[in-house]
């Protein structure tokens, strides 16, 4: 496949060495115990890596959790868990920086941020 | 923050008048749109939050949520011709839905606080929110429903697919996933380029300036001789992290960024070399130029985390713990190395 054409199909997204990020370091832990299987992280999944098996969640493909923190929020049952926040690098800067949780410093605090999504 | 004009007339609905916006672009729209791509009034570039209609819409009509960044807003717009909907615009501060959804101003309480504003219980006879997926980091939809009686359905990733979902036609089977195409990432190439310069041309200015010094004699004649290469040498390891890394992302070995930046940059060099660029340069000199530009690229490569589509705070922490420090060294090493090269 040339590289400007869309990826589709088997290969989607994985072509050649593939839009993969780190292994083994996301912070996201299920709770099948608690979970009612009523699916709605696996929809909102961005990454799409969660499925009901037998009506409990289970985690497909973990090195691909982004730790977007969607299905988390949408959990009622507190099944899911995991330490959510932006990966981006300029947010880390700014928050070592200001001392805080990495976060963009863009428009809501009134600054101007050298770099942020927009 | 001073609100971008998109309404072009307006309806009543419930006793309240709501601005109507077209699904078409004007050349205005285009112009913006293409500038905040360039960081033109990128953090000014937001429409006023509320309640809006596209085409007709009646009590019946879905309901779409959206973010008050102009770009994502006009995104969603273009994609609703011949459609009749309610949209929703939440108060994101001028910033895209899935950014917002992760700082959590696109959140359940300013959509909470939207509904109710907005008096949409009023204006529509159904209790369902059309929410985009990419706002779920932000939004708990049990609470909303909870907190407003509102029922949220997660609509697709790109507003592209709003249409067919909306007339429940087949979509894409995996259109509940984030793609990072090709054409995607080269348009994001371009702010990682116009924000980085401003960092860059000082340092390629540093280079460029000692470079007429040779054997601790200055000579203008060394600008043109040296100078120049230096300059591109520098200029092609910014453009191999900020540009060529995010284009050709997939094929790029490693998977932390730094190293596909690193990388991306020797090879740019070894092509350099094919072309008998280097050949001017001393060792020292060569090293210096290799230190300080390698730096550059794995630093804008390490930039492109935040504008990428799969990258964990947990990863880019655990690459940066390594990476900055690494940079740092390689940075400084190549600037004292230049400095030693002329006046020692």
């Amino acid at each position: 496949m040339f590289f400007w054409q869309k990826p589709n199909g088997k290969n989607a997204g994985t072509d050649m060495f593939g839009l993969r990020y780190l292994k083994n370091v996301t912070t996201l832990k299920t709770y099948p115990g608690k979970c009612t299987g009523c699916g709605v992280c696996t929809l909102v999944c961005p990454q799409q890596i969660l499925k009901l098996q037998d009506k409990k969640i289970l985690v497909i493909d973990k090195d691909g959790c982004m730790e977007c923190g969607a299905c988390q929020r949408n959990c009622e049952f507190d099944a899911i868990r995991v330490r959510a926040g932006v990966g981006c690098a300029a947010a880390v800067i700014q928050g070592a920086l200001k001392k805080t949780e990495p976060a963009c410093g863009c428009s809501c605090s009134g600054e101007k941020a050298s770099s942020c999504c927009g | 923050m001073l609100y971008q004009k998109v309404a072009t007339g307006s309806i009543t609905a419930a006793g309240l008048s709501i601005p109507v916006i077209p699904s078409t672009w004007t050349f205005r729209d285009l112009l913006g749109a293409v500038g905040v791509r360039f960081n033109r009034n990128r953090m000014n570039y937001a429409v006023q939050p509320g309640l809006y209609a596209a085409g007709k819409p009646d009590k019946d009509s879905p309901v779409l949520v959206s973010a008050n960044y102009k770009l994502s807003f006009d995104t969603l717009r273009k994609n609703l011709t011949g459609q009749n909907v309610w949209i929703t615009v939440l108060d994101t501060k001028g910033i895209n839905v899935w950014c917002a959804a992760g700082k959590g101003t696109f959140g359940t309480d300013e959509l909470v606080k939207q509904v109710k504003d907005t008096g949409l219980e009023q204006i529509v006879n159904h209790r369902k929110l059309i929410v985009p997926q990419l706002g779920a980091p932000g939004i708990a939809a049990h609470l909303v429903e909870q907190q407003t009686g509102f029922k949220v359905v997660y609509g697709p990733v790109k507003a592209k697919h709003i249409p067919a979902f909306l007339n429940k036609r087949k979509l894409p089977p995996d259109f509940r996933k984030v793609r990072f195409p090709f054409f995607d990432r080269l348009i994001l190439t371009a702010l990682e380029f116009t924000t980085g310069l401003k960092y860059v041309i000082p340092v390629l200015a540093f280079f460029f300036l000692f470079s007429g010094i040779q054997n601790r004699q200055f000579d203008m004649a060394n600008w043109w001789r040296f100078g120049i290469y230096s300059v591109v040498v520098l200029f092609l390891g910014f453009l191999s992290g900020a540009v060529l890394t995010p284009a050709l992302l997939p094929y790029i070995p490693g998977r932390a960024f730094v190293f596909k930046g690193f990388i991306t940059n020797i090879v740019v060099l070894i092509l350099l070399n094919l072309f008998s660029v280097l050949q001017i340069f001393n060792i020292l000199d060569l090293i210096a130029l290799g230190c300080t530009g390698s730096a550059i690229a794995a630093f804008f490569a390490m930039n492109f985390t935040g504008a990428s589509t799969y990258t964990s705070l947990s990863g880019v922490k655990k690459e940066m713990r390594y990476a900055v420090p690494l940079e740092i060294v390689l940075f400084a090493a190549g600037v004292i190395l230049w400095l030693v090269g002329r006046l020692v």
